[in-house]
C-alpha cells in the first residue's frame, strides 16, 4: 500500500511538534541516540524532556520553543507507511504552514485544552478547507492542565464543531490527549477513562489515501521536450488518468490531435504498458505536432476547460496585498503566464471570516474570490473535478505570494447559462474548442 | 505505484524541472550512496543520458578508494566531471587539525564556492535528505543561496503542489534537492532494486563498514557484518543509531550542522 500524508496543524504552542515527537519516540521510529541527544540538551538547559526538539532542530526553534518551518518524517505503523508533517502554528509562518499542508491526505487539528479555539485554529481550518483536505480529526491536547475534565473537553468540542461548520467542515472525531505524557497516543490513560474512542495511532490507521479516481480524465502537462537518440520525447508527470500506446490524444490549448506512439523507459525489466497518475513519464507521438512546455495532453473523450478568464478562490500570502489591475504571474501545472485581477467579488479574513469592505485588494492572510484574466489561454479543470489541474500559485515578482483553486470559467459561466436556456448541453462541451488538424512543424 | 516508484517519480520530476529552468546547472557527486542514486535518477530522467555535468569537491583527505571508484564510473557512464579543490587553503596547510568546522568550511564550502564562481552555475543538484539530520529536515526542494553562499532558513519560499520558486535576484544560486523526501532505508532498497553499483566501502570488511562517507580523518566506520545490500537493509531496520554518528563534524556541538550549512555547506 502506498504512503499517506498527514499534517498536524493548530494554534501556536498547542503541542503539534510534541505530539509528533512523542509518536515517533513511542513507536521506536527515531534512533535512540537522537532521543538521547535531545534529552541531554534539555537537562543542560534545565528543562523537562521536550519531544518537540526531535522536529524543531534549529537553534532558534529550540531557544524560543516554537516551530519556524515545516518538516516531514516517514513513519510506519504495523499497517502502512505514513509521512507526518509538522506545521508551524505562529501567524508569521503561515506560508510555511501551507507549504507543509498543501499535499496532505489528512489533517489533525490540535487545540490546547486550557486555551481552547484560538485565532490560528480557525485560520488553519479555513486553509484546510481551501486545500480540499476533508479527512480531519481534532485533538484536544494538554488535558493534564485541565485535570482531565470531561466537561472541558465537551465544551471545546462544541465550540470547535461550530467553528468548523462555519467553513463547511466536519471533524471525523475528537480525541482528548496529553501529548507530552504520551496519553492516548499509543497508550490509553487511566486519567481519560471516560473516553471510549480511538487513540491517535488507531485513528491514523483508519485514514484513507486520497487516491485519484481510476476513471479520472487524463492530464499530462508537458514539462520538457528531449531530443535524445533521434527521438522526440515529450516528458512530464501524468497528473491524472492513464495513457496507453495508440490512445488518441489532443494537445491543449491548441487543440491538435494525434496518437501516442510509444511509452519511453530506460533499464526496465518489463516494458511499460500503461502510464498511471503520478508517474514521471516520456512519450513519443505519431505526428510531429506543435508542443511546448505547458501544453496539456488529454485523451480525446475528456478535454479540459480552456480559457483566459478564470473564477478563482485565492489565499493571499504576499507581503503586499493582491491588487486589482496589477500584473502577476500565474503557474498552473507547467503552464506559466502573466495575469491580472479583473474583478474582486468577495474578500474575507481567513480567521474570523469577517468581510473586508474594500474590493480593490486582498490583504495578507485574507481569502479573495476573484476573476483573473490571463495573457495566454490556459488549459485547466475545476478544482472539484481534477484537483491537480484545478489549482495554481500566483507570483508577485519572483515570490510565490498566493495559492488558489479554480471554481469556474468566467466567460463560459455566462456562455453556459445562455446555452442552457437555449438547449440543454453538458457545460464541458460548451468550452470545448473545435479540434484542429495536426499542425506539422517538422518533417 | 509502490513506495519506491513514487519516490523515484517525484525525484525525476524535480530533476527535470531543474534542468528545464537552469541553463548552467551541475550535480554534486560526493561518490557516496545518495549522490550516486541521484546520478542514477538523472540517467533515468533523461533515458540513459546525463546532460548535467558532475562536480566533485576533492578535499585531498578523501578515502583513496573513493577517487578510484569516481574515475572508473565517470568513464564507464561517459560523464562530464569537474573536480574542484581549494588549492590556496591546502597550500596554507588547511586540515582537520585547524578545527573540524574550519576545515569543512574551507575545503568543502569554499572549494564549492570557487567551482560555482568559475563555471557560473545557477543551479546545483544535491542528494541531501531530510532524515539525515535536523537542519536538513527544514530544507526546501529548491533552496536559494545568496551571493555570499548563505542560507536564509528563516525566510524560505513557499512550496505548494510541486510549484517551486525557481527564479531569484541576480547572484543567487539554487540548491535543488530531489532526494529530500527519501530515507536512508529507501536509498538502500532502491539501490538493491535498481542494481546501482555502489562503492564497496559501504560493505563490511573485518567487522566494520562505512555507513556515511566523508574525509578519512573525520569519518569512522561502524561495527557491522553486513556484506550485501540485503544485509545492510536488515541492519538498518534494526539499528537504533543515527546515520551520521560516524561523522566527526556533526558532533562538534549541538547545532554544528546548522552553523556549517548556513554558510553554504552541503
Ligand atoms: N502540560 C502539557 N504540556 C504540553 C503537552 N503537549 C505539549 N506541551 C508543551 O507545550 C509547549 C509547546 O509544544 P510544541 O509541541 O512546541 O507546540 P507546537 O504546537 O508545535 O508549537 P508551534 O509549532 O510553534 O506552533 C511545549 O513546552 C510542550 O512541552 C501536554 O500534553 N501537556
Amino acid at each position: 500500500m502506498s504512503e499517506l500524508k498527514i499534517v498536524i496543524v493548530g494554534h501556536v504552542d498547542h503541542g503539534k511538534s510534541t505530539l509528533i515527537g512523542r509518536l515517533l519516540a513511542d513507536t521506536g521510529s527515531v534512533p535512540d541516540d537522537r532521543i538521547e541527544a535531545v534529552r541531554r540538551r534539555c537537562v543542560d538547559q534545565g528543562k523537562d524532556m521536550e519531544y518537540a526538539f526531535l522536529l524543531d532542530a534549529l537553534e532558534e526553534e529550540q531557544a524560543q520553543g516554537i516551530t519556524l518551518d515545516t518538516t516531514r518524517i516517514q513513519f510506519h505503523s504495523a499497517q502502512r507507511n505514513y509521512v507526518i508533517i509538522d506545521a508551524p502554528g505562529h501567524k508569521e509562518f503561515l506560508k510555511n504552514m501551507i507549504s507543509g499542508a498543501s499535499d496532505a491526505d489528512a489533517a489533525f487539528l490540535l487545540i490546547d485544552a486550557e486555551e481552547g479555539v484560538r485565532e490560528q485554529t480557525r485560520r488553519h481550518a479555513t486553509i484546510l478547507k481551501l486545500l480540499g483536505i476533508r479527512q480531519i480529526h481534532v485533538v484536544i491536547n494538554k488535558m493534564d492542565l485541565v485535570g482531565y475534565e470531561q466537561a472541558v473537553f465537551e465544551q471545546i468540542v462544541a465550540v470547535c464543531t461550530d467553528a468548523l461548520a462555519q467553513v463547511e467542515l466536519q471533524a471525523l472525531s475528537y480525541i482528548p490527549m496529553a501529548a507530552k505524557h504520551g496519553e492516548n497516543i499509543l497508550a490509553r490513560s487511566a486519567h481519560l477513562d471516560w473516553y471510549q474512542g480511538r487513540t491517535l495511532i488507531e485513528t491514523i490507521d483508519t485514514l484513507k489515501a486520497q487516491h485519484p479516481e481510476a476513471d479520472a480524465p487524463t492530464r499530462l502537462p508537458v514539462q520538457d521536450i528531449y531530443k535524445f537518440d533521434h527521438r522526440r520525447i515529450v516528458a512530464g508527470r501524468l497528473e491524472s488518468g492513464t495513457l496507453q500506446v495508440g490512445d488518441t490524444i489532443v494537445c491543449w490549448p491548441q487543440g491538435t490531435r494525434t496518437r501516442i506512439k510509444s511509452l519511453e523507459s530506460w533499464q526496465r525489466n518489463q516494458p511499460l504498458t500503461t502510464l498511471t497518475a503520478g508517474m514521471s513519464v516520456g512519450v513519443t507521438l505519431e505526428d510531429p505536432v506543435f508542443l511546448q512546455r505547458g501544453t496539456v495532453i488529454a485523451r480525446e473523450e475528456a478535454p479540459p476547460l480552456v480559457g483566459d478568464h478564470l473564477k478563482v478562490t485565492i489565499y493571499w500570502l504576499g507581503q503586499q496585498p493582491l491588487r486589482a489591475g496589477k500584473r502577476y504571474t500565474i503557474k498552473l501545472t507547467t503552464q506559466e503566464t502573466t495575469c491580472e485581477v479583473a474583478a474582486i467579488d468577495h474578500v474575507y479574513d481567513s480567521s474570523d471570516l469577517s468581510t473586508a469592505d474594500a474590493l480593490d485588494q486582498v490583504p495578507t492572510n485574507f481569502v479573495g474570490e476573484v476573476t483573473l484574466r490571463t495573457k495566454q489561454p490556459l488549459a485547466f479543470d475545476l478544482f472539484t473535478q481534477v484537483a491537480e489541474t484545478g489549482r495554481f500559485v500566483i507570483l508577485d515578482g519572483f515570490e510565490v505570494s498566493g495559492g488558489g483553486s479554480i471554481v469556474g470559467l468566467a466567460d463560459a459561466v455566462n456562455q453556459a447559462k445562455s446555452q442552457r436556456e437555449a438547449e440543454p448541453a453538458a457545460p464541458r462541451q460548451v468550452f470545448r474548442k473545435k479540434l484542429k488538424r495536426s499542425i506539422v512543424i517538422e518533417k | 505505484m509502490d513506495q519506491l516508484e513514487k519516490l523515484e517519480s517525484e525525484s525525476i520530476f524535480i530533476i527535470r524541472e531543474a534542468y528545464q529552468k537552469y541553463k548552467k546547472i551541475a550535480m554534486l557527486w560526493s561518490i557516496g550512496k545518495d549522490s550516486t542514486v541521484l546520478l542514477h535518477l538523472a540517467r533515468k530522467a533523461f533515458y540513459g543520458h546525463c546532460p548535467i555535468p558532475l562536480v566533485h569537491i576533492d578535499t585531498t583527505y578523501k578515502i583513496p578508494e573513493m577517487i578510484a571508484y569516481r574515475d572508473k564510473i565517470a568513464q564507464e557512464w561517459n560523464l562530464k566531471l569537474v573536480v574542484g579543490s581549494n588549492d590556496q587553503a591546502l597550500q596554507n596547510g588547511m586540515g582537520p587539525d585547524k578545527g573540524r568546522l574550519t576545515c569543512c568550511n574551507a575545503l568543502k564550502t569554499e572549494g564549492l564556492q570557487q567551482v560555482m564562481a568559475q563555471y557560473e552555475f545557477q543551479g546545483l543538484l544535491m542528494g541531501i535528505r531530510r532524515d539525515e539530520e535536523g537542519s536538513r529536515g527544514k530544507e526546501r526542494y529548491f533552496s536559494p543561496r545568496n551571493a555570499d553562499f548563505e542560507w536564509n532558513y528563516k525566510e524560505q519560499p513557499p512550496e505548494l503542489w510541486n510549484q517551486f520558486q525557481t527564479e531569484f535576484p541576480e547572484g543567487t544560486h539554487v540548491r535543488v534537492h530531489p532526494l529530500l523526501h527519501w530515507t536512508e532505508l529507501n536509498v538502500w532498497q532502491y539501490i538493491l532494486r535498481e542494481n546501482i553499483p555502489i562503492i564497496d566501502l559501504y560493505f563490511a570488511k573485518n567487522g566494520r563498514r562505512y555507513r556515511s562517507l566523508g574525509c578519512a580523518p573525520c569519518t569512522t566506520p561502524i561495527t557491522s557484518e553486513a556484506i550485501t545490500i540485503e544485509e545492510i537493509i536488515e541492519e538498518l531496520k534494526n539499528t537504533n543509531v543515527t546515520e551520521r554518528s560516524g561523522r566527526a563534524q556533526d558532533q562538534v556541538d549541538a547545532y554544528a550542522m546548522q552553523k556549517l550549512r548556513v554558510r553554504g555547506y552541503m
